[in-house]
């Protein structure tokens, strides 16, 4: 297979339903959090080495070829409100039916028959990287990267930030998505051998607060 | 490198509007998407739609709006239908991703709607007030239909555009508001026409008693063609 199919995987227009959802940027610009870019850049970097972690060795794991169904309970256990583990079902349940599409895979078929609510999609995306071919640390590379291009992406909309300025965020942060690529696959691939409580369990309490607060809002632009 | 498959594509699982039937082999309800910008009477068309065909047809609807769920909202409070039969997707602030380049939510509600309330003949996906180029993806409706209103501005069949040059069915709304906005509808009815060739235009006032009359027998037809199309 091809090293290209990890770019199809990491296009942000890739139809997997992530453009409705703002990674906790929305709140994050009503409480005056995000402001700037100054502010957006901190704002994802403490995702990307909290989420984004735990969330890069999940999909590792998953493309390492470990149970995904083991896979999806600890995600459970590492995302403890109930408005974001809706989140990751539901967008795990989109990766699903884009997966299934472009790299048809009776892996992909079989985790879609257990979980037809979705499972989490970093798990789900981990699976899709392997059905292409790519490698566990491709797979933590893609969630890495989307655990900031989410929330920059949805900050540009929200607060009519300079598309350029948001961009320049994303690359001024490529060195800490490296470095959290390589501990997500790291740890990915131990899970195999040594169960999955080898895997990081890293959270971010704010998020999970404003989360479940901002699935409460009567008005709001993103789902989440 | 053979050119001719000799297996069987593989099954997409997208249920998109390319595959008739369900994976449980029932024939899927037809997909009609309603699409236009703010204000033109998008959703009053679809709340017409149901009060005329409810009673004949199992009919459900998606609405994709903006920032609020005031569409579901609206249809609920007027009662078109049971609240079980409306579904409201969030778009993140771009109705046309929602129905064009990524339909995954989309896709979802009128699967789950299928699954919750089906069996259905019909499911109605309406955008959100968008722009004149929003047009629906074939993956997600059957037909779309383009709603526009003689308040807009008489020019806006003669600027053309993706939605009202290529929808199957151009629905001018608003007719009675034509003497008070100045808006010469022979001319629009020209302007379509050179925009559209044999597509097909309705005029409408939905004000009026059977005001959606030339919607829903055009949405009939479709139907009538859908179920006897192969399954």
């Amino acid at each position: 297979m091809s090293r290209a199919a990890l770019l199809v995987l990491a296009d942000g227009r890739f139809p997997a339903g992530g453009h409705a959802h703002s990674g906790g940027a929305e709140p994050a610009v009503a409480a005056g959090r995000i402001k700037d870019a100054a502010t957006l850049e901190s704002f994802c970097r403490g995702r990307l080495h909290t989420t984004g972690l735990v969330a890069a060795a999940l999909a590792a794991a998953a493309a390492a070829g470990c149970d995904p169904l083991l896979l999806d309970d600890a995600a459970d256990a590492r995302t403890p409100v109930p408005a974001l583990r809706q989140v990751a079902r539901r967008l795990g349940r989109q990766m699903m039916r884009a997966a299934r599409a472009t790299w048809p895979d009776p892996a992909l078929d079989a985790l879609a028959a257990a979980r037809p609510r979705g499972a989490h999609q970093p798990v789900v995306l981990g699976l899709a990287a392997r059905s292409a071919g790519l490698s566990p640390q491709d797979a933590a590379y893609a969630v890495a990267y989307e655990s900031l291009s989410g929330p920059a992406t949805a900050a540009v909309r929200l607060l009519s930030l300079d598309p350029f300025d948001a961009t320049a965020v994303l690359a001024h942060l490529a060195a800490d998505v490296d470095r959290v690529a390589e501990q997500g696959a790291a740890a990915g691939e131990r899970v195999a051998a040594e169960g999955a409580d080898v895997l990081p369990a890293a959270s971010a309490p704010l998020l999970d607060i404003t989360a479940e607060a901002h699935a409460a809002w009567p008005v709001r632009l993103f789902a989440s | 490198m053979h050119l001719d498959h000799h297996e069987t594509f593989p099954e997409r699982h997208t249920y998109s509007a390319a595959a008739p039937v369900r994976a449980d082999g029932r024939r899927r309800a037809l997909r009609i998407g309603l699409g236009g910008p703010v204000g033109t009477g998008k959703t009053a068309t679809v709340a017409a739609l149901c009060r005329a065909l409810r009673d004949e047809l199992s009919l459900a609807v998606v609405t994709n709006d903006i920032y609020t769920r005031e569409d579901a909202e609206f249809l609920l409070r007027e009662a078109v239908l049971p609240a079980e039969r409306i579904s409201a997707v969030e778009t993140g602030a771009c109705p046309h991703t929602a129905i064009r380049d990524d339909i995954s939510a989309n896709l979802e509600a009128v699967e789950d709607l299928e699954d919750t309330v089906g069996p259905l003949d019909l499911i109605l996906v309406e955008s959100g007030g968008d722009n004149l180029t929003a047009t629906f993806s074939k993956g997600l409706v059957d037909f779309q239909i383009f709603v526009i209103d003689v308040a807009g501005g008489d020019d806006i069949p003669r600027k053309g555009g993706p939605g009202v040059t290529t929808a199957d069915l151009l629905v001018i709304n608003k007719t009675d508001l034509a003497p008070y906005v100045g808006v010469d509808l022979a001319g629009m009815a020209r302007d379509a026409k050179a925009q559209r060739g044999e597509l097909p235009v309705a005029f409408t006032a939905l004000k009026t008693e059977n005001g959606v009359r030339p919607v829903s027998d055009w949405v009939r037809a479709r139907l009538a063609d859908w179920t006897a199309g192969p399954a």
